[in-house]
């Protein structure tokens, strides 16, 4: 009798199992990234720059191709080449990466899901893993069409790779990948600074333009800075040729996923600790 | 139920909220009220585990709400009718708000019916006007059924009919037995919606008292006499150890009543031409409780100047 007074003080919603699992504020997530039109913009920019890019970089190296000297020839990398335009696509994703999280703090709307899921790590691992899926499969789609668009011009010389050859599939596999990364990059930026002009300032410095700057530092030690910089390091794992200064595919993409990681674990720290 | 115990709140060298403690009750509409900068929306946010306590502690259901095992069915907020992505539709919104707790699509039109915005569901947000993002606002509160609500100034930039919705709407809320807080700086507002009334001032409690006694509490005794005897009625009035001022031509009487004050004149052979109590208003009790605690006065309002409708102190200055 006391027993049972005493239980039917306990509000019910106590008594309920959890509402607000990690699968729930996925889907929650997903409804959100597909129901604001940047994120189709954004995306359909990421796949026309980086299909785009490349078939112009593969017929411009096929026409100039006699003009080419011996050891820029040995060098070629026809994977890599038909997967230039990620140079710029890169940026798309990093910058959907930036406003999956800032876009909530410039609107307010942070306030609204931290509300509804007061557990901010739910919150932040559900974004990262939705994001994560879509810029995957749309990453992977990109590589794909890329390397499919861009071979057919070395076709004619004799100089293009087919996918079943050596190295080619784990390179556009990694293209893929690549996207990926940077978007988490992005995202990272994202939560740190929480601002989507300065995190994405940043990530255009870090992604595209310091990587080739670095290049004028001098000695071992500025090699050893182009080395493992970002997307220096990243990229290998679409090139199917190595060349001397860089590291090896799957080292190089796992410095740069460090480039992200490390910011993101900083970022999901000072999510915890923060006012919203 | 929200128990709020020794809260406070520190930005840098200043004291938002200052070692705050009352309760919330349910079955009552709780107002909030307090001037400019006072830490109304600062204590909300403390409340709701937004912001994180410099000290104490703001419990929902006994226990902090970052807690909260299913955050929507105990409690909805509304904060900021802003706080959403404009590019999204209301039922978008809604409907991400929805399944991050697992509640089914069938209950955002619900809501949607509930605050009449059925009809605009598939717009985007940013078209909205200040009520209807009010209205989207509190369907967003209602999505869980909760059996708390907090709402920061939920009148604001509502029509009258709009207005008239709200309170309705909040009494049946508590009625039903729920635990409803709502902040306003419009004590006419809180005078109609709200039973019970937490005033704060500077970020520190300055009353806790039910609507009726805040009120009651506002007419400190005071009375207006007009004589052409002025200054002998002033000099009996002080001789017996009276407070007294001068107002408009009358003489101000602070202590005793009308019947006190016409026996003293009797007694003192002093014609009396006009003779009444003063009832201070709501707005007046106001004042005069956080007249210290506002932080900023325009110049020369150090007075209040009451009699308006309603009195508004100004836009909420959120920090």
């Amino acid at each position: 009798m006391s027993a049972q007074t005493t239980t039917s003080t306990v509000p019910k919603e106590l008594r309920d199992a959890p509402s607000s699992t990690l699968s729930r504020v996925m889907r929650s997530e997903w409804t959100k990234l597909f129901s604001v039109r940047s994120t189709g913009w954004t995306l359909l920019a990421l796949v026309a720059a980086t299909i785009g890019l490349g078939v112009l970089a593969s017929w411009g190296t096929n026409h100039g191709w006699p003009q080419m000297s011996q050891s820029d020839q040995r060098k070629f990398d026809p994977v890599a080449t038909s997967m230039s335009g990620f140079a710029l696509g890169q940026l798309a994703i990093a910058v959907l990466g930036v406003m999956v999280i800032s876009a909530e703090y410039s609107t307010g709307g942070i306030r609204s899901t931290l509300t509804t899921v007061p557990s901010r790590m739910r919150v932040l691992t559900a974004k990262a893993l939705v994001f994560t899926a879509v810029a995957l499969v749309v990453g992977l789609a990109t590589s794909f069409g890329a390397f499919f668009a861009g071979q057919p011009w070395f076709a004619k010389r004799g100089i293009g790779r087919a996918i079943g050859d050596h190295d080619v599939l784990r390179a556009v596999i990694g293209g893929g990948l690549y996207v990926a990364a940077s978007g988490l990059f992005g995202l990272a930026m994202g939560v740190l600074l929480r601002r989507t002009a300065g995190a994405v300032t940043i990530a255009i410095a870090a992604l595209l333009v310091l990587p080739g700057l670095l290049n004028v530092l001098p000695g071992a030690w500025g090699d050893a800075i182009v080395r493992y910089f970002t997307s220096n390091a990243g990229q290998q794992i679409s090139y199917i040729h190595q060349s001397g200064n860089y590291l090896s595919p799957w080292v190089g993409f796992g410095v740069y996923c460090l480039w992200w990681a490390v910011p993101l674990a900083i970022g999901a720290w000072l999510m915890q600790r923060r006012d919203a | 139920m929200i128990e709020v115990r020794g809260l406070t709140k520190r930005f840098g060298g200043t004291l938002a909220v200052d070692d705050l403690t009352f309760e919330v009750p349910p079955g009552v509409v709780t107002g909030f009220l307090g001037p400019n900068g006072a830490g109304k929306s600062t204590t909300m946010r403390l409340i709701l585990g937004l912001d994180r306590p410099t000290r104490g502690t703001a419990l929902v259901h006994g226990r902090p709400y970052a807690q909260a095992r299913s955050p929507m069915r105990e409690v909805g907020a509304l904060l900021d009718a802003k706080d959403v992505h404009g590019g999204r539709s209301a039922r978008k919104h809604l409907l991400a708000l929805a399944q991050s707790n697992g509640i089914s699509a069938r209950r955002v039109d619900e809501v949607l019916d509930l605050v009449g915005l059925q009809a605009v569901a598939n717009k985007r947000i940013k078209g909205f006007s200040l009520g209807m993002s009010q209205r989207l606002g509190i369907a967003g509160t209602m999505l869980g059924d909760p059996n708390v609500l907090l709402f920061d100034e939920p009148v604001n930039g509502l029509d009258p009919e709009g207005i008239l919705w709200i309170r309705n709407f909040m009494k049946s809320l508590a009625a039903e037995g729920r635990t409803v807080f709502v902040s306003s700086h419009l004590m006419s507002e809180m005078a109609l919606t709200a039973d019970h009334l937490v005033v704060i001032g500077r970020g520190r409690l300055i009353a806790d008292v039910s609507t009726a006694e805040f009120i009651a509490g506002g007419s400190t005794n005071r009375v207006r006499v007009r004589s052409p005897q002025q200054s002998e009625l002033a000099a009996l009035m002080t001789a017996r150890g009276v407070a007294i001022s001068q107002v408009d031509g009358y003489l101000e009487v602070r202590g005793i009543g009308c019947d006190e004050v016409g026996d003293l004149a009797a007694a003192g052979g002093i014609t009396i031409h006009e003779l009444f109590q003063e009832r201070a208003s709501l707005e007046e009790a106001f004042m005069e409780l956080t007249r210290d605690s506002v932080d900023y006065h325009a110049p020369g309002s150090r007075e209040p100047a009451p009699s308006a409708d309603e009195t508004v102190l100004g836009p909420e200055v959120s920090r």
